[in-house]
Order: structure tokens, then C-alpha cells, then sequence
């Protein structure tokens, strides 16, 4: 073949894998991430892929290649976590856990969406509960438990402020406070940085 | 020694504060089946394996750890009637058993909090196995007290199943627990296209982007209607509330015209061993709220 062919064939080519986001991977004992053969059964059986613009593939091909923009992408948002991937895998890797160790690197670099943020933050943090019963606006259905004879709260977190507050030390112990508060604050940055650029291109 | 036929019963979230009827369903069932129940005081969110086990896995196993040490403390079982609670709890619970290393790393934080420990001696159930495989077809048999004649569309729900590596109870892709349960109650379950598929409510999905969710649940509602199903029969609140209003956004933004009731195996169950339609709690829900049992499907002596 001729020796000057890379002048007529063009070809886009990555210089290098980057390795950062699959250490990390083989660091969490996940290291079966690397038996992809990136063959597509997960995206054929994905209910969300189907009707979403997720696909399970590319976001464990970037994973796999260092393409960081992946931890940026809401696509990884949309798996439900239905685990058809990880039953059908014909490489038994057990892919939504793959999924979700993305979201969790997604996480620490405050790529955290503003609704899962508000539900850690205001919700889970100071109730203890994801889908709450205390507070004005739930007043339905603490009338609906008592009609049923049940007390209008329930014998959990809700009925214990002493137990909430446990819940508090364990995420401030656990480092689920700092990861939450560092993320807002990655992600606060990032804004005012676009926003900069956004005048800079204005001007 | 973990007490026999007893349980410590985990509401969660949904379950308590969004679905009463189901929590007192469940506990008139098990209570007339001989069981014990006792609440789990103090105990929180599972947490919720879609949305907090994506910030943190680690943070995630440890507040499910401290649920279980409520439970380990009781000397009893867990009992749940969600597919969240179990996926959370009986990972954990799994993982925790298995694996000595997690066990210390996990009791070390757990410690900060006074008398917690997990060491791993209880196991997490889920009332669908519990009624499944304990009780089974064969043994609810002679503890209802009506059958009641109708079609059904079962809806599994993802966690209660799979990964099926982890739970070891039945197919994921032919599952036959609930349709063989159901059977022993004149239930009949009527297979539709993608039965298996999620509701499109978990991973966070509903939480963050409503519309992808409503997207994937939407399907589900047309394979559903094609059967034409007497009521649609989950195991799960989330997939319960997904349903409940999944149908009504659907009637308002995509001039649908549903009305199928949503029940769960628990309500169903408490029918047919004696408790009041009434009480069953449809008038409280938001679809199928006239659907009463003995109407549309004919009831029958046993």
C-alpha cells in the first residue's frame, strides 16, 4: 500500500484510551466492565432505550474508552434500573450496577440532576423518608392512615425526631452530606463559568 | 435464633404514607395466615435503590444496614411489600452475610449511632414469596373465604425478580409465583405483550424526567388495554402509584380514557379472606374507584 494513503483517506483517530473512568470502575470490584464486547444485548431489551435517546452500549463504550462526556450526558438518568441488561448479558456483566457506578462518578464531579438533588437535600435529609407524610400539604394522608385506624404517622423516622437525627449523623458520617454539598457547589461553579462565556460571546 | 412465624414489617415510604389500605391489607393477610407482625420503630427509607444508590452505593448500603439492625434487633425477619424496599434490603442483606469485610466496614459506622450492629442472621422476604412459595396456592386454599371470578393483568415490577443472581426466586423472563397464587383465589391472569417490561418509574426516572417516564408507562397501558383486564394487579406501591397516576396524566395529556383499578396482591388477598370492599380503600384511589369485586366478577361461595 502506498505510503502517503493518509492523504487521500481521512481518518479520525483517538490518540489514546484514557483509563480514568474504569480504574475507578475495576477500583469498586467492577472490573468486568472490561469483557464488554460491546455487542448490544442491553440495548436491545432496554425499555427506556426504546423510547428515550439512552443506549446502554454507548455509555459502557465511553465508560470503557475514558469519554468523560458521558459522566456529563442526562442519558445515563434514564435507565430505570429494570436490570433486563444485566439478566441478558451474554458476558454475565452485571450491567446496571456498571450504570449506577457512572452515575455515582457522575455524582462526585457534581453532575447531579436538580430533582434527585432536591430529593436527597430537602426531603430524604430532613425526613428520613423519599416520600414523606409529615408537613402541611400531606395532611390527606395522614387523615387517610386514620381512617384506617393506623396513627397519622407512621411508627418510623416520622414518629421519632431522635431517629432522624441518626439518620443525619450516619450522611454526615458516611460522607453523604459532603458528597451533596460538594456537588452543589461543582455544580454552582459550572454555572457561573457558562454564564461568563455566554456574555463573553455576547460582547 | 430468628423467631418463627413472625416478621418485622418494613412500611418504607409510599406504602404508609401514600397507601394505607395496603398497609393494613397486608397486616389483616398475615395476621389471619398466623404470622406475627411487629413495626420496625424508627426505621427509615430503605433508601430508595433507583435515586440514592446513584449518589453513593457505599452511603446507600450503609442507612439499609441500619434498617436491618432494627430488624436483627427484633430477632425477626423482614417482611416487605415493595419491590424498592426489597431490592435495597435484600441485597444489603445479602451482601452483608457474604461478605465479612463489608460486614466490619459497615458496623463501624453504624457504631456512631449508640446500638446498632448488623451480623447478618435474618433474611428479607417479600409478601409475594411469602404468599407464593410459604403459604402457596395450596395452602390459601382453605383460608379465604370467597374466590372472586375475575381477569388480570399481573404486573411483576423489575426488583422483585431480577437480578435474578441475587433474589433466587423465580424467572425473569417467565415468572409464574404470583399467576399460580392468584389461581387458588379464582384470580386469572391474562398474559399482554411485554408483561415483563418496567412501569417506567424506577432509576429516578419518575423523579427527574416525568415525561420519559410517562413515555415508557405509556406503552405499558396500551399493551395492557388490548387485554381489556378486570383490574391491574401489582406488588409493589411504586408501581401502584405509577399506575394510579400514570393513567390520570395520560386521560388528561393524551385524551386516554382509562379507569383500571389498581390493586395489590395485598388487597387482593385481604378480599378474599373476609375484609370489606370497603375497606380494600379503591374509593380512596384515583382509578377504578367503583369497581367493587362482587359486581363485576361473580363471586363465589367456597
Amino acid at each position: 500500500m502506498s505510503d502517503n494513503v493518509e492523504k487521500y483517506i481521512k481518518r479520525e483517530t483517538k490518540e489514546s484510551i484514557s483509563n480514568k473512568i474504569s480504574e475507578k470502575f475495576v477500583d469498586a470490584g467492577l472490573e468486568k466492565i472490561r469483557a464488554c464486547i460491546n455487542c448490544g444485548t442491553c440495548t436491545g431489551g432496554c425499555p427506556s432505550g426504546r423510547r428515550t435517546a439512552y443506549r446502554t452500549r454507548v455509555a459502557i463504550r465511553k465508560a470503557l474508552t475514558g469519554d468523560e462526556s458521558v459522566l456529563r450526558d442526562i442519558d445515563i438518568w434514564l435507565c430505570s434500573t429494570c436490570y433486563y441488561c444485566y439478566e441478558r448479558c451474554p458476558r454475565n456483566i452485571p450491567v446496571t450496577d456498571m450504570i449506577i457506578k457512572l452515575r455515582n462518578i457522575a455524582v462526585e464531579e457534581g453532575f447531579i440532576l436538580d430533582a434527585h438533588f432536591g430529593l436527597a437535600d430537602k426531603i430524604f435529609y430532613e425526613t428520613g423518608h423519599g416520600v414523606p407524610a409529615n408537613g402541611e400539604g400531606n395532611k390527606k394522608w395522614r387523615d387517610l392512615r386514620e381512617s384506617y385506624d393506623l396513627p397519622p404517622l407512621p411508627p418510623t423516622v416520622h414518629s421519632y425526631p431522635e431517629a432522624v437525627e441518626e439518620c443525619k449523623t450516619l450522611m454526615k458520617e458516611v460522607g453523604f452530606r459532603d458528597l451533596m454539598d460538594n456537588a452543589k457547589e461543582l455544580k454552582e461553579e459550572r454555572a457561573k463559568e457558562q454564564e461568563k462565556e455566554e456574555e463573553k460571546a455576547d460582547e | 435464633m430468628v423467631k418463627e412465624e413472625t416478621f418485622a414489617f418494613f412500611l418504607g415510604c409510599i406504602m404508609p404514607n401514600r397507601y394505607p389500605q395496603i398497609e393494613k391489607a397486608t397486616k389483616f393477610v398475615m395476621e389471619r395466615l398466623g404470622y406475627k407482625i411487629l413495626e420496625m420503630e424508627k426505621a427509615a427509607c430503605c433508601p430508595a435503590p433507583g435515586v440514592f444508590r446513584s449518589f453513593n452505593k457505599a452511603d446507600w448500603m450503609v442507612h439499609a444496614a441500619r434498617n436491618i439492625a432494627i430488624a436483627e434487633k427484633m430477632d425477626a425477619d423482614i417482611l416487605t411489600v415493595c419491590n424498592g424496599c426489597f431490592g435495597t434490603l435484600q441485597e444489603v442483606n445479602k451482601r452483608i452475610k457474604e461478605d465479612e469485610t463489608l460486614r466490619l466496614k459497615v458496623n463501624e459506622k453504624l457504631k456512631l449511632l449508640g446500638d446498632y450492629k448488623v451480623n447478618g442472621t435474618i433474611t428479607v422476604r417479600h409478601i409475594a414469596e411469602v404468599l407464593g412459595y410459604d403459604i402457596g396456592p395450596w395452602g390459601i386454599e382453605d383460608k379465604i373465604i370467597r374466590k372472586i371470578n375475575a381477569r388480570v393483568a399481573v404486573h411483576y415490577g423489575c426488583h422483585f425478580l431480577k437480578p435474578t443472581k441475587i433474589r433466587e426466586i423465580d424467572s425473569s423472563e417467565k415468572p409464574t409465583i404470583i399467576e399460580e397464587f392468584i389461581e387458588a383465589l379464582g384470580v386469572k391472569s391474562i398474559p399482554f405483550k411485554e408483561q415483563l417490561t418496567c412501569c417506567g418509574a424506577g432509576g429516578g426516572v419518575k423523579a427527574y424526567d416525568g415525561n420519559a417516564s410517562m413515555t415508557i408507562f405509556s406503552e405499558k397501558m396500551v399493551n395492557i388495554d388490548e387485554v381489556k383486564p378486570d383490574f391491574i394487579l401489582d406488588i409493589c406501591p411504586f408501581c401502584h402509584l405509577q399506575f394510579e397516576t400514570g393513567q390520570d396524566y395520560l386521560n388528561q395529556n393524551q385524551s386516554c380514557n382509562y379507569d383500571y383499578p389498581v390493586i395489590h396482591l395485598s388487597q387482593l388477598t385481604a378480599y378474599c379472606m373476609g375484609m370489606d370492599q370497603e375497606f380494600i380503600g379503591l374509593q380512596y384511589q384515583k382509578m377504578g374507584r367503583d369497581f367493587l369485586f362482587g359486581e363485576k366478577s361473580t363471586e363465589e361461595g367456597v
